[in-house]
């Protein structure tokens, strides 16, 4: 641990830190527009110039090594001087267009050419002009305001993965560009737009919208996927305008995928905003007690075994808690949470969770991917993944559904077959996994969704044990999921009771006519032509696949209009809360079970959040401990059986679109039409 | 003063003669009042009075919706909107100054950057409804036309003080 003096102020440093690091440490403050902590130091921009004792010159203080017995000064006049003198060349392109520029008001240049520029320019010659660059449909680009810090150039390489960016020419004429005008595939792309010091990369769907001043900030949890990242939802009146990401090193660090930061769009459009019932095969606006009193009267003397409930995949646990208990109180156990029938054991906490958790990905040296996707899938953990992968010395290797993932993976085989060979060490990769330090299993929760999925799931099982993943202080099996409702459900224990039907045989009843009524609590993702004749409820924000089938429609709230606990791949709770308020007549989905269960006679027992929390934390202290994750029991799990032959699919097909909301974002759509061809009906670039 | 002097005074009415003979003497000099609305006062080139949104010469819109004017002011009385334009330029899609918030501050054009919004010398608008007093965007562009060329020539000949 060298020592060393900042300021007059002597401290003792880890080895190996820059000199930046450490007067961060010390508490002093160094402006700097190219370092950032999470990407490669590049040195560029001098804006962090320290005086070093003994040094001819200033130096960088973000590419110095500290050393011992270093003598810094990070505010006396040389320093002063030299910041105001690199301000200023800075300053000599950058055009003084705050005023129309959407990075005004939350500006590093502006705030640092406040805090150590000077007041006035000595330049009058002409300033550089750049062609603005298309980077697709979420990133605007105004090149001309760029200052070369290339923060946007190592991140699309470093962390994104993907090497689109880079900069052609020299000195004053330097440009950022992708070289081809071809957009950041990518679905981390967002991120480039937070870390643009300046307003060269800013939000296109935010573009002129608002100032940061005006925006009341929620902290909240993303629901887009399973990854539960911290997000920060700007709010102005009763809209959403953006969505930025929070720092929590244990989850997301400081990145938010696209999905979850542009769908913002989505939740403007096809809301429900009143109920709805179903007369003479038309929807018609109806009120609140005629709603319930439909319910009431299709309810009343119905024997419990015929009612169903689907939970989806964005609901908040005290909703899917309150229909719970309704649905006991009715007497019928066909509850699920898993609408894509997935064959997660509620039983077994290791056969859902992600148990070695997101951090643990660091300490991993062999990956094995069963069917997932994690690019698509969670965006944000691949990114980890790739970390990992950029330290040197791991080993990813795939069976079935990986798509171009952003480092090298070994393809092991389609599916089942290979699946048995590493079971039963026919296959060179079964030696890898079991003599690696830190092995991990990664199931998709596409596979688990097969028709064959528990068996599927009981050779993972048996090939996490057969490779021992699963040691002392380390459980490296873990199940990806996608759907950010499907932890908490399955904690809650949201799935069939004794003699209950599951999604399947839930839709299989219906389609008989020995289900009768079907309440789905925001489920769109299941086929709605199989349900028959039944009577459909459906209580959700968004007039999608679910509410098309209804007969009665309740609308509820979306994850920015309601206070709810999420639970992530993790397990580990986390709060969403309230930014702007339902539209028209919604409301928040509890209460809207609370009021229903008055109306059919089984009142529920809690009049307020509050109450329903300290049920629910009651059922399940694991809500209550917010933030924390509980390790799972390795218990028994997973079936037996054939498993087909075929290919194993990642989860999910296009990434921009899988939910109700990212279906109604037009951000969404036109995502897909630049990124996923196929899956918007157009024609790849092979065609004819 | 003796007793005949004063009793000479009161009899001879020497103060109200006076007095009335300063009253005559105002007769002949020129007036301080004026004939109001017929004649108006002079006002400074710096007078805050009611708002107008500038234009440019070529009839481009000033404001470009930075919104600094919305964040100075005091009384909260600015509410804007803005989008891309179809050609891509920023620009205000609701532009709302509530008059009766409106304090007069004046800082709204001091924050502006390109002078679009202005205080200009009208100083008459007083209307029967409050309503009236809840300006759009029209109503200011509207008042910059018509009072373009008294606020030009107000700028111009404060500009050497700035």
């Amino acid at each position: 641990m060298p020592k060393m003096t900042i300021d007059g102020v002597e401290i003792e440093v880890p080895a190996g830190i820059t000199v930046l690091q450490a007067c961060e440490l010390a508490g002093k403050e160094i402006p700097r527009f190219c370092y950032h902590e999470r990407l490669s130091v590049a040195g560029n921009c001098r804006m962090c110039l320290v005086e070093q004792e003994k040094a001819p010159k200033p130096v960088a203080s973000c590419a110095m090594p500290v050393a011992e017995g270093m003598v810094i000064k990070t505010d006396s006049p040389l320093v002063q001087k030299a910041r105001k003198g690199v301000m200023e060349f800075l300053l000599i392109n950058h055009p003084l267009d705050c005023p129309i520029c959407d990075q005004g008001g939350e500006c590093d240049l502006q705030d640092q050419a406040m805090a150590f520029g000077k007041s006035f320019s000595r330049y009058h010659e002409e300033k550089r002009a750049v062609t603005d660059k298309d980077f697709g449909p979420l990133v605007k680009t105004e090149m001309t305001r760029c200052i070369q810090c290339t923060r946007c150039i190592r991140f699309a390489t470093e962390v994104a993965g993907v090497e689109v960016l880079g900069a052609v020419s020299r000195g004053e004429h330097m440009e950022v560009t992708t070289y081809v005008e071809k957009g950041i595939a990518s679905e981390l792309s967002g991120n480039l737009i937070d870390l643009c010091p300046v307003g060269a990369l800013t939000s296109k769907p935010y573009a002129f919208t608002a100032r940061p001043w005006e925006l009341a900030k929620t902290e909240s949890v993303d629901v887009a996927d399973a990854v539960g990242v911290n997000i920060r939802i700007d709010s102005r009146g009763r809209e959403v305008l953006r969505v930025l990401p929070r720092l929590n090193e244990d989850v997301n660090e400081e990145w938010l995928a696209d999905k979850g930061r542009f769908w913002v769009d989505g939740l403007k459009r096809q809301r429900l905003d009143r109920p709805f019932i179903r007369e003479n095969g038309k929807l018609r606006a109806a009120t609140w007690n005629e709603a319930f009193g439909a319910i009431a009267a299709k309810l009343k003397g119905l024997d419990g075994k015929r009612v169903a409930a689907i939970a989806g995949d964005q609901c908040d646990a005290e909703s899917m808690f309150a229909l719970k208990e309704l649905m006991l109180a009715l007497g019928s156990a066909n509850i699920d949470c898993r609408q894509d029938g997935s064959a997660a054991d509620a039983n077994a906490r290791a056969s859902y969770l992600f148990n070695s958790t997101i951090a643990g990905i660091d300490k991993a040296d062999v990956i094995l991917l069963i069917g997932t996707n994690p690019r698509w899938e969670a965006p944000v953990l691949n990114a980890r993944i790739r970390k990992r992968h950029l330290k040197g010395g791991l080993k990813v290797a795939s069976v079935g559904g990986v798509g171009e993932l952003t480092y090298p993976v070994e393809m092991l085989g389609a599916g089942g077959d290979t699946l048995n060979q590493l079971v039963s060490g026919g296959h060179s990769f079964a030696d890898v996994l079991k003599n690696a330090k830190a092995p991990m299993i990664i199931v998709g929760n596409g596979v688990l969704a097969r028709p064959d999925g528990s068996a599927v799931l009981g050779l993972a099982k048996k090939l996490a044990d057969a490779a021992n993943v699963v040691r002392d202080g380390w459980n490296g099996f873990n199940v990806l999921q996608t759907a950010a409702s499907r932890v908490a459900g399955l904690e809650l224990g949201f799935v069939p009771q004794s003699g209950g039907r599951d999604v399947a045989g839930i839709l299989d009843g219906a389609s008989k006519g020995e289900i009768e009524v079907v309440y789905l609590l925001g489920a769109d993702e299941i086929d709605t032509n199989r349900l028959g004749k039944a009577f459909v409820i459906y209580q959700g924000h968004h007039g999608d696949r679910g509410a098309h089938r209804a007969d009665v429609i309740l609308p509820g709230a979306a994850y920015t209009e309601k206070d709810g606990t999420y639970m992530n791949i993790e397990g580990r709770a986390q709060l969403g809360r309230l930014a702007v308020f339902p539209p028209g007549d919604a409301k928040a989905d509890w209460s809207i079970l609370r009021a229903l269960s008055e109306v059919v006679g089984k009142k529920l027992g809690y009049d307020s959040l509050e109450q329903l929390r300290r049920k629910l934390y009651q059922a399940n202290p694991r809500f209550q401990r917010l933030g924390a994750i509980e390790p799972a029991a390795w218990t028994a799990f997973g079936g037996q059986g054939e498993i087909g032959r075929d290919y194993f699919r990642p989860a999910i097909s296009n990434y921009y679109m899988t939910d109700p909301i990212s279906r109604a974002s037009a951000t969404m759509a036109q995502c897909t039409e630049r990124f996923v061809p196929t899956a918007a009906g157009g024609k790849t670039g092979t065609h004819g | 003063m003796s007793a005949i002097s004063r009793t000479l005074n009161s009899f001879l009415l020497k103060e109200l003669v006076s007095g009335m003979a300063l009253t005559f003497s105002y007769l002949f000099k020129e007036k301080v009042t004026i004939n109001y609305p017929y004649e108006k006062g002079p006002i400074s080139p710096r007078f805050r009075g009611e708002h107008a949104l500038r234009r440019y010469a070529n009839g481009e819109e000033r404001c470009i919706a930075c919104k600094l004017c919305e964040a100075i002011c005091p009384a909260q009385a600015i509410t804007i909107e803005a989008e891309p334009r179809d050609d891509g330029s920023r620009r205000t899609t609701r532009y709302d100054i509530d008059m009766t918030k409106c304090i007069y501050c004046g800082f709204c054009q001091e924050a502006c950057p390109v002078d679009a919004i202005v205080e200009g010398p009208n100083f008459e608008f007083a209307t029967e409804t409050r309503e009236e007093l809840f300006y759009n965007k029209d109503k200011l562009l509207r008042n910059g036309e018509r009072w373009e060329a008294e606020i030009a020539g107000n700028i111009a000949a404060d500009a050497p003080y700035r």
